[in-house]
């Protein structure tokens, strides 16, 4: 935690209860999903070309959300990891397809958290409008969920490096305007010194992409880098020391990934409560059955406690050491894995046929949990590294 | 744990197996065993071929056109079709309508569809769910009238699995309202091709159509197409429905499917090893395999208990219960095995004639639709709720 003293108590880093500013948020945000981003309306944004709305995404610009985690010199809010939980878990309910993991979550964190005033200066404000959006570049075809699992190569050239290379899942990276790709500036594959993050135009010469949707609603794509060409001014920090920035920043998206969640969950536990009372089958509402009313009290169960989890472990992401962030977003993810995976499954399953089909949102809710989980690592990695650093 | 075989035993399983390896297309090998849609040709052509053999039906009494194996005998049959990627004889005629028609069905009925159904000439479906009726299937609406020499029938069936490959669908309907639910629910046999049939696809959650709602309109069926007696069709579901409990188990298939991980497995790296070097991952697979075996040891006796008359138990819906509980289990550890390209959703990759590169590994396209397509093994065929009232009442006296 913080060394030396001050004001603060326990109560600043593990506040269970929103402060106002972020009721205003939660309340706000909640409001746009119910109006402005019903199932319907999804539906037809996801059939967009870019597979979200640009609309929608200076609708956000408005409200201040793209500002919220972003530095207030740099035109943000200064908004905490908790504050953007509680934004990402709105989304999560919404199942919001726009970019904000890739753009305002990772991208503009590795820019605000390492990159140089100019970087700066030409990016972060770009965000927080709504006028610039960004991709990170990081997953490679073999790493499987090994951070620092680098291949890429960007090998020096002059002033400048020389970018070749395999990338993969790169979400909404067809609309990004930048990219933040990770490359290997010496040693070998999996060590965590010598890994340097650029910036790289998306257009740039050399940058091919070749995009697909995933299977919970979004887009991504797989990106091969041929020669690019780069200037020094491209490179994100310390050349060599982007591993612990890496970190960093994925373990906060992690965190804010379990937030997400926390919002999916808890609408897929109230859609199946409610299809339950409605449901007749038998003479009665199907809820009338103990059984499923106990399943349904598991489901709440397990968003409640991976929920809670998840605000302790964002309320301890902007002040712990590496090591203590590290154990406190493994284990959120773990709880997340395992909540996720039971509310999903059991959704579906008490929905019976019904939540088979795409009409449904509960099955949504489901695709999306489960690829949550298969971000950034899923249970069993987060469950051996809690327990490496025991 | 392998089986211990009799010499006469391991000789029929020599004989499958090369019989498989001669006549399974490569092509649709490689569709089954990673899940990838089969087209109805490529359905109807194995079928014709394994008739030809005299293998379509074996569990069909041998008059009937039955291959008189014993439970051993069929169930490594089983096994040794879905280690080839032999694609599974589809259920809806052979395995569900069949017995009822020879059960309950008239020597005209016997005569006509009994052999259709043989030769894979007629493909049927099952006209059972409706929008109302799930689980509670006896509350069923589709209604029958008797005009004359036909029934007039209107209503709506649901979850109609490959509805619009079909020809024929067997149908229960409604012809009275006695107040007994289960009352005058009457079997018909409907031509799909008749006016006033519409069938509508469904899309299901990992975005294929497998399943379809069947509108019927005014739909004519002649009496001649009623199995058994008015008003008792209830009875002939349930003969049907209890009847194929061990091949909803799919035991054959979870091993080949389990062989399948194990490969995938093999090749996936994971810091700096093979993922099924990793001690967590490998264990997981032993605890899903050990619950196969226990499956298998269960599957065999009733096997065993029907070849010597028993009829199948109720304890036979336990073998749907793990069975596709052991199913969703494996899908389950082939997500986890294909690790980020989980994520790509690429359907065309997994049709015929797709020639692209592959999205991260080959196997990859169709792991997690399939895992999100496999929760309704625990919903359909009667969900797993069902299956444990089931055998609350009828094994435990509840």
């Amino acid at each position: 935690m913080r060394a030396g003293g001050g004001a603060r108590t326990i109560e600043d880093f593990m506040s269970f209860a929103f402060n106002d500013d972020q009721k205003m948020l939660a309340e706000s945000a909640d409001r746009f999903m119910l109006d402005d981003y019903a199932f319907e309306t999804r539906r037809k944004i996801m059939s967009m070309d870019e597979g979200f709305s640009r609309e929608v995404w200076s609708q956000f610009a408005e409200l201040g959300w793209l500002a919220l985690p972003i530095p207030e010199e740099h035109g943000g809010l200064g908004g905490s990891t908790v504050d953007t939980a509680v934004l990402m878990e709105c989304f999560g309910r919404g199942l919001v397809v726009e970019p904000y993991m890739g753009t305002v979550v990772l991208g503009a964190g590795f820019v605000a958290a390492a990159g140089s005033d100019a970087q700066k200066g030409e990016i972060l404000a770009g965000v927080a409008e709504g006028r610039t959006l960004l991709g990170f570049a990081h997953i490679e075809p073999k790493a499987r969920f090994t951070l620092s699992h680098v291949e890429t190569t960007a090998t020096k050239d002059g002033a400048g490096y020389v970018l070749n290379g395999d990338k993969a899942i790169v979400h909404n990276a067809d609309a990004a305007d930048y990219l933040i790709v990770s490359a290997r500036t010496a040693g070998a594959t999996t060590d965590s010194d010598g890994v340097t993050l650029f910036l790289v135009d998306r257009k740039a010469e050399g940058v091919e992409l070749r995009s697909y949707p995933t299977i919970d609603g979004l887009r991504a794509s797989e990106i091969k880098f041929s020669g690019v060409k780069l200037g020094a001014d491209a490179v994100i920090g310390d050349v060599d020391g982007a591993m612990p920035v890496i970190e960093a920043v994925v373990d906060r998206a992690n965190v804010l990934l379990c937030a997400e969640a926390a919002g999916a969950m808890d609408a897929a536990v109230k859609l199946t409560v409610e299809y339950l009372k409605t449901r007749v089958q038998f003479g009665r509402p199907i809820g009338d059955f103990q059984v499923l009313q106990h399943r349904s009290v598991e489901m709440l169960g397990a968003k409640e406690y991976s929920r809670a989890l998840t605000y302790r472990a964002a309320g301890v992401m902007d002040v712990a050491n590496a090591r203590d962030r590290a154990r406190a977003v493994s284990a959120a993810k773990v709880e997340m894995g395992r909540a996720g995976k039971k509310i999903g499954q059991d959704g579906v399953q008490l929905h019976g046929g019904m939540g088979m089909t795409e009409d449904m949102a509960v099955g949504h809710y489901f695709k999306r949990l489960t690829m949550i989980d298969m971000l950034f690592g899923n249970t069993d990695h987060h469950l051996r590294r809690f327990a490496r650093l025991a | 744990m392998d089986l211990i075989l009799t010499p006469e035993e391991e000789a029929f399983r020599l004989e499958v197996r090369a019989f498989l390896a001669a006549e399974v297309p490569e092509e649709v090998k490689r569709k089954t065993m990673t899940g990838f849609r089969l087209s109805k040709e490529e359905h109807v052509s194995w079928q014709k071929k394994l008739y030809e053999k005299g293998w379509v039906a074996p569990g069909w009494p041998v008059e009937h056109g039955g291959t008189g194996w014993t439970p051993m005998q069929k169930h490594l049959f089983e096994e040794e079709c879905a280690a080839a990627g032999a694609p599974p004889v589809i259920a809806f005629g052979v395995t569900m309508v069949a017995p009822v028609i020879m059960a309950f069905g008239n020597d005209a009925q016997k005569g006509y569809y009994l052999p259709r159904i043989l030769r894979s000439d007629d493909w049927w479906c099952q006209g059972y769910s409706e929008p109302g009726s799930g689980s509670d299937l006896a509350s069923l609406r589709t209604k029958a009238v008797l005009n004359g020499d036909h029934y007039v029938v209107n209503g709506q069936k649901t979850w109609t699995s490959l509805a619009q490959h079909a020809n024929l669908m067997f149908c229960l309907t409604r012809t009275e309202d006695t107040g007994k639910r289960q009352e005058g629910i009457t079997f018909l046999l409907i031509d799909m091709e008749q006016p006033g049939v519409t069938v509508q696809p469904i899309t299901t959650i990992d975005g294929s159509q497998e399943i379809n709602n069947v509108f019927l309109e005014d739909v004519k069926v002649p009496v001649e197409n009623r199995i058994g007696e008015e008003g008792k069709g209830w009875t002939y579901a349930k003969y049907l429905l209890g009847h194929e409990r061990t091949g909803i188990a799919a035991v054959g298939r979870s091993k080949a499917q389990l062989k399948r991980l194990k490969t995938i497995a093999s090749a996936e790296q994971h810091e700096g090893q093979a993922l099924i070097e990793d001690a967590n991952f490998r264990e997981k697979i032993a605890e899903i395999e050990i619950d196969l075996l226990a499956l298998e040891s269960l599957v065999l006796r009733v096997l065993s208990d029907e070849s010597s008359g028993k009829g199948p138990g109720p304890e036979a819906s336990f073998l749907k219960i793990r069975g596709t509980e052991v199913q969703q289990g494996i899908t389950e550890l082939l997500v986890e095995a294909v690790g980020n390209y989980a994520h790509p959703y690429v359907p065309d990759a997994m049709k015929t004639g797709w020639n692209e590169d592959p999205i991260g590994p080959e196997h990859a396209a169709s792991i997690a639709p399939h895992y999100f397509n496999w929760r309704k093994a625990s919903i359909y065929g009667g969900s797993n709720e069902i299956q444990k009232n089931i055998i609350a009442k009828a094994v435990l006296g509840f």
